[in-house]
């Protein structure tokens, strides 16, 4: 049986990870697990940016993968970054097992405005199921409500839907 | 829409840099390339065309700066972007002013790039688009419209040439039909305003109140019935040509206001507080002899110098008898294709019936009588002389009836025959206003 893993890095609430684990499953028709594993997140971390280098801790992702697994999904809290962006929601490798999505800009805390869960789980999941997406070997789609439509501002991520548009769609589960 | 025909190329010495970025862009869907340096991205340059680069600006070797200079000089219409880990004000400006789109300091903010990438593209798109859409409008007003190998013709041509290059103000006089408007639109398709529009006003077809504020637009409820705000004929050709036909027939009053909007460029709106500054060219066409006008006080003589800076006369056909079978084959030709017929030539004995007729209605006539004769022609594939239908050729016809309407028509069509289809003379004959004798024709199809 293969699997899309869960891999939680650092502290990440049960609830919402046991959420993201049925609404991909929902998504994909594939198998989904939780799996918890070590990292070694201060070798990623830079102190003059106060961030994580969002390429090295896929590369840790993506290291010791179990036969089973068909994709990886870690989702951190951490604020990521690569040297020439100033952040990132997520990271993908196109047409490759692992991806990386972080929480830390989906709060809306990181705004200053209040704390919405539901809002937060929404948002972990759609963009979840775009970094997955890519690994399926998908690119950004200009149909505004499919997921894998692309997400400048937080904002843009609450106007997309959780779906695949039906190309999308079509692509991916053709595979 | 889609990003999968756009060329990206990512020069850059870092290659986390190049890496990150070529990653990003490829989940876009553009087509990408990398180069770590200037010899290979010129290499690069060579092999393919690209849309758009992002260039680092400190590299080792030749600087991006430099680099810019070289795409600029290899492909002007690529967009370069370029980025530095430096960035100061004198940079950014340097680079813009060498030509780049616009500059990002690193790290780049994924918010701008996005938008940047856009932005840019967009740009790219509607330079090219201008320039397919100048390129179709120069094609357009190339096309030599203006029919004739006889002196006087190739004179006309001669001064199109020449004021068409000026902004001068252009008097166009000649008897009705002899082309004052192509003449008009000769003039304008040759100029530096042709990418802007020809606005054409018939001033004798309009009342004074309604060339009031056709001419100058007009605010929502400025009088009875202007329910809505209203663009002016001067405010559309901005930028353009106006071109007044029949000006001879204008009033008095509205001669004054002309003169002052060609005079200063600017004019309020009927109803409005708010002057509106205009930039446009006068050509202005009439059939009637303003000279005398001037004399007899019906028109201003300050007006009329201001409008008789540059003046092309049309010779009536009559007088130009040598390019009436150029003219009828190029009706023929036209006409018989637009209208899906085989018929390819006139035959000499029609051909010298159209030679020896004196053309009152001019090449308005011609025209007119072609296109008739290619709708009588039937399955024959040259017109012959019966195919012509031409007044002073066919006998009286009978009248229609006894009404008073069938009446009116003929006697109509009679007098302006009689004045060469001039309204002014022909309602002065039968004491009506202008505007009446307008109407009636539209009544009647009244046709040259």
């Amino acid at each position: 049986m293969s699997y899309i893993d869960i891999v939680p890095i650092g502290e990440i609430a049960e609830p919402m990870l046991v959420s993201l684990q049925e609404s991909l499953f929902q998504t994909f028709r594939i198998q989904t697990r939780i799996r918890k594993r070590a990292f070694d997140i201060p070798l990623v971390y830079d102190s003059v940016r106060n961030q994580y280098n969002s390429s090295g801790l896929l590369l840790q992702v993506i290291n010791d993968i179990p036969p089973e697994t068909l994709k990886i999904l870690a989702v951190t809290e951490l604020d990521l970054f690569i040297p020439i962006f100033t952040f990132l929601f997520g990271e993908a490798q196109l047409n490759g097992k692992g991806a990386l999505v972080s929480t830390h800009r989906l709060r809306n805390q990181f705004y200053g405005i209040p704390e919405n869960e539901e809002l937060l789980k929404n948002r972990l999941l759609k963009e979840g199921i775009h970094e997955l997406g890519h690994t399926f070997g998908l690119i950004h789609c200009f149909t505004l409500r499919c997921v894998m439509n692309t997400s400048t501002y937080v904002e843009d991520i609450d106007q997309k839907s959780a779906q695949f548009c039906r190309a999308c769609g079509q692509k991916i589960f053709y595979l | 829409m889609d990003n999968q025909g756009i060329s990206i190329l990512i020069v850059d010495d870092e290659f986390s840099v190049r890496d990150s970025l070529y990653n990003w862009f490829r989940t876009e869907g553009y087509r990408v390339e990398t180069a770590a340096n200037a010899v290979e991205a010129l290499k690069k340059l060579q092999e393919s065309s690209w849309d758009l680069i992002l260039l680092d600006i400190k590299m080792p070797g030749m600087d991006g700066m430099e680099l810019q200079r070289h795409i600029k000089k290899i492909d002007s219409s690529i967009i370069v972007i370029i980025m530095t880990g430096y960035a100061t004000v004198d940079t950014a400006v340097e680079a813009m002013k060498e030509g780049a789109f616009d500059y990002l300091s690193k790290p780049i903010d994924p918010d701008k790039l996005s938008i940047l990438i856009r932005n840019a593209l967009n740009q790219r798109r509607l330079v090219a688009e201008n320039i397919q859409l100048r390129q179709k409008v120069d094609e357009l007003s190339l096309q030599d419209e203006i029919v004739g190998e006889s002196p006087q013709i190739q004179k006309i041509l001669e001064m199109i040439d020449v004021v068409a290059k000026t902004d001068a103000t252009v008097l166009i006089r000649g008897e009705s039909g002899t082309g004052k408007e192509l003449v008009a639109q000769a003039i304008h398709g040759k100029s530096n305003r042709r990418y802007f529009p020809i606005i054409s006003i018939n001033c004798g077809a309009l009342t004074e109140s309604l060339l009031e504020s056709e001419l100058f637009g007009h605010e929502k409820g400025a009088f009875t019935g202007a329910q809505y705000k209203r663009k002016g004929k001067l405010e559309m050709a901005n930028g353009g040509t106006i071109f007044f036909d029949e000006i001879g027939n204008i009033a008095m009053k509205m001669q004054m206001d002309l003169l002052r909007v060609i005079e200063t460029k600017q004019f309020t709106p009927l109803g409005s507080n708010k002057v509106i500054n205009v930039d446009f060219r006068v050509i202005v066409a009439t059939n009637t002899d303003l000279e005398k006008e001037v004399a007899e006080k019906k028109f201003r003589e300050d007006f009329y110098y201001r409008l008789n800076v540059f003046s092309i006369d049309i010779p009536p056909l009559r007088e130009r008898t040598a390019d009436i079978p150029l003219l009828a084959h190029y009706f023929l030709k036209k006409y018989a294709h637009s209208m899906n017929k085989h018929v390819t030539d006139i035959s000499p004995g029609a051909m010298k019936i159209l030679t020896q007729y004196d053309w009152p209605g001019n090449i308005r006539e011609l025209r007119n009588t072609i296109e008739r004769a290619l709708v009588v022609v039937g399955k024959k594939n040259r017109i012959e002389p019966e195919d012509l239908n031409l007044p002073h050729l066919s006998k009286l016809s009978p009248l229609g009836g006894d009404s008073l309407e069938e009446l009116e028509r003929v006697h109509i069509q009679k007098i302006l025959e009689q004045a060469n289809w001039n309204v002014s003379k022909s309602a002065e004959i039968l004491k009506i206003d202008r505007v009446t004798l307008y109407n009636k024709i539209k009544k009647y199809n009244l046709q040259k």
